[in-house]
């Protein structure tokens, strides 16, 4: 360990299409460096897992001495390695794990296999400080839509629900489809949107009413498509802004009220929003309203530590060390299923 | 001279370490769906087993296959991240080659291995060090005929080229796999073996790509297939 008061964690993510590598000290970002394949995958309509691995492990090299060299540092101050081992794409994760590994065996330090959704949410506090202790958090991407409730983000992360169908963000690439926006559709429909109107369609909201904190985005994306074919069938202009607009209204529209029920349900004043979704200008405003009416503390991390990356799983590993909590064997597997019970494996 | 090699394109998972005179320590088992598991250990395995650090390593080889793609990348991550740290270069040697090079054959011959699909990668050599053709994937009966085959992917398809052309080993040996990079390496000048493990863009997914195959080259993989995606074409209905 160096001669500092805090150790320097080296934090790999894989989980998807970002090979993601992020260099932390304690709560200090020190680097963030991401190499996406998503301009690969476009013209797939989605992420090709093989297309996936392949670039991670063309990418992971160069992407963590880029890192090193971003944050000024070299191998040798590093004191521990993190990674995402789960869950994921079984492949591309396998190929993190195999690079953490390799770099925690040869540099003779700590290795932290972590959860990627607990990595979610120990990321802000790179940006806002210490979460409080307990909070909520709504985790929201193409991979995973999910209610927190986070009394330790090192110990205890408690799942409230989570989709039964699509993630937030699946439905949006696949709405933009509809509507002949690129993928991903998340940005596309938000552009969008800003011209419609968030009430010219009544889209169905699954799961509104239902008392469970589970979602469900399945429906609302067929209603879409039916709808918007309707229009083609009657020779009709399908008017795309309000289709965005209505569609993005739905959706945050549940996923912010849930969040607050969640609030209301265990009484936490703090609800914090990751995942690539959040980068979404409408759920931001739409949660910051019902936050501030609710007396709600709503904390939403910067774009580039909302999707997926390596700082990220830094930042959870440097939470670990902090905790004192034992680091992983070097013979731990990639769980492409990884239960939100297992922070760290 | 230590060299570290391992492989991992085939379901044997092997790390082994070799002085430039002969193998110090080996590990294989065999296990095709923990590559990932296995491998980290297997090497701290071999390390200890001769009172080694990955300090007096001077040289790592990774299989770059052609192999089911999995556990291909598991080898050559952990030799390119492990090279990173360890500050020595990362080669590839084609995981066919190390297996005909453990056969010791003086005559002709084919090796195979599993490439899922009913399919086999394989190559020819006209003796144990010497490639003549390949790497290529291809059905079994379309192997050509006569010569012997190793490999497992010869066991696989006993039946389809003939019991009688079975031959050993099975699977590739990293002892095997470190000599023959031993003995490359031996013979270059450091500037020419750095230029080798320099690894150029792109991966080697073409048989046309493999064929200009060095024995000893930089660590990246020999897919030999483009990955399986179909370019969508407008959105299905969801009203009939
Ligand atoms: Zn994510």
């Amino acid at each position: 360990m160096n001669m500092r008061d805090e150790p320097i964690v080296l934090g790999i993510e894989t989980s998807c299409d970002e090979t993601g590598v992020g260099l932390v000290r304690g709560h200090t970002l020190l680097a963030n460096t991401i190499a996406s394949s998503m301009e690969e995958h476009a013209r797939f309509g989605g992420v090709v897992p093989e297309v996936a691995s392949r670039a991670h492990l063309e990418a992971m090299a160069p992407t963590v001495e880029s890192a090193l060299a971003k944050a000024g540092l070299r191998f040798s101050d590093v004191d521990a390695v993190a990674v995402t081992a789960g869950p994921g794409l079984a492949g591309a994760l396998l190929v993190g794990v195999a690079a953490a590994k390799a770099y925690a065996l040869g540099l003779g330090v700590p290795l932290y296999g972590v959860n990627h959704l607990a990595a979610h949410v120990a990321v802000d506090q790179l940006e806002h400080g210490p979460l409080p202790k307990p909070s909520i958090a709504l985790l929201v991407s193409g991979g995973h839509s999910s209610l927190l409730l986070v009394p330790d983000v090192a110990h205890d992360v408690i799942s409230l629900g989570s989709t039964v169908d699509d993630a937030a963000g699946e439905a949006f690439d696949k709405v933009a489809r509809v509507l002949g926006l690129p993928f991903p559709g998340g940005p596309h429909i938000d552009r969008s949107a800003t011209s419609g109107s968030g009430t010219a369609i009544a889209f169905p909201r699954g799961k509104y009413d239902d008392g469970t904190l589970d979602f469900s985005f399945s429906g609302l994306k067929t209603a879409v498509a039916r709808w918007v074919e309707a229009r083609a069938a009657a020779g009709e202009t399908v008017p795309v802004a309000d289709v965005a607009a209505s569609f993005q209204e739905a959706v945050v529209d549940v996923l912010t009220r849930k969040a607050l029920q969640a609030c209301r349900r265990y009484d936490v004043k703090d609800l914090l929003i990751g995942g690539g979704v959040a980068a979404n200008s409408r759920l931001r405003a739409l949660a910051q309203e019902r936050c501030d009416a609710a007396g709600v503390r709503l904390r939403v991390p910067r774009p580039g530590l909302c999707t997926d990356n390596g700082a990220m799983v830094a930042a959870l590993g440097s939470e670990l060390v902090a905790a004192g909590i034992r680091p992983s064997a070097l013979d731990i597997p990639a769980d492409s299923s990884l239960p939100i019970t297992a922070i760290h494996v | 001279m230590l060299v570290l090699a391992l492989d991992t394109a085939t379901p044997a998972v092997t790390a082994a370490l070799h002085d430039g005179d002969r193998v110090l320590a080996e590990s294989t088992t065999v296990d095709a769906r923990r590559h990932g598991e296995l491998l980290a250990p297997a090497i701290e395995h071999v390390l200890r087993e001769c009172d080694a650090s990955l300090r007096d390593v001077t040289a790592i080889v990774a299989g770059s296959g052609p192999g089911p793609y999995t556990g291909l990348r598991v080898g050559l991550m952990t030799a390119s991240a492990l090279a990173g740290t360890v500050g020595v270069h990362a080669y590839g040697v084609c995981t066919l080659d190390a297996i005909a090079y453990a056969s010791g054959r003086g005559e002709p011959f084919l090796v195979a291995t599993d490439a899922r699909r009913k399919e086999v990668f394989w190559a020819r050599y006209g003796d144990a060090r010497t490639r003549l053709d390949g790497p290529r994937v291809d059905r079994p009966h379309d192997l050509p005929g006569e010569l012997p085959v190793i490999g497992a992917g010869a066991r696989m398809y006993a039946e389809t080229i003939g019991p009688g052309r079975v031959a050993d080993p099975e699977y590739p040996s990293a002892g095997a796999l470190a000599a023959l990079a031993a003995e490359h390496l031996a013979a270059l000048t450091p500037e020419r073996a750095a230029e080798l493990a320099r690894v150029p863009e792109g991966r080697i997914d073409s048989v046309e790509q493999a064929r200009e195959l060095a024995v000893l080259g930089p660590a990246r993989p020999i897919y030999l297939r483009r990955p399986d995606a179909q370019i969508p074409g407008a959105p299905k209905k969801v009203t009939a």
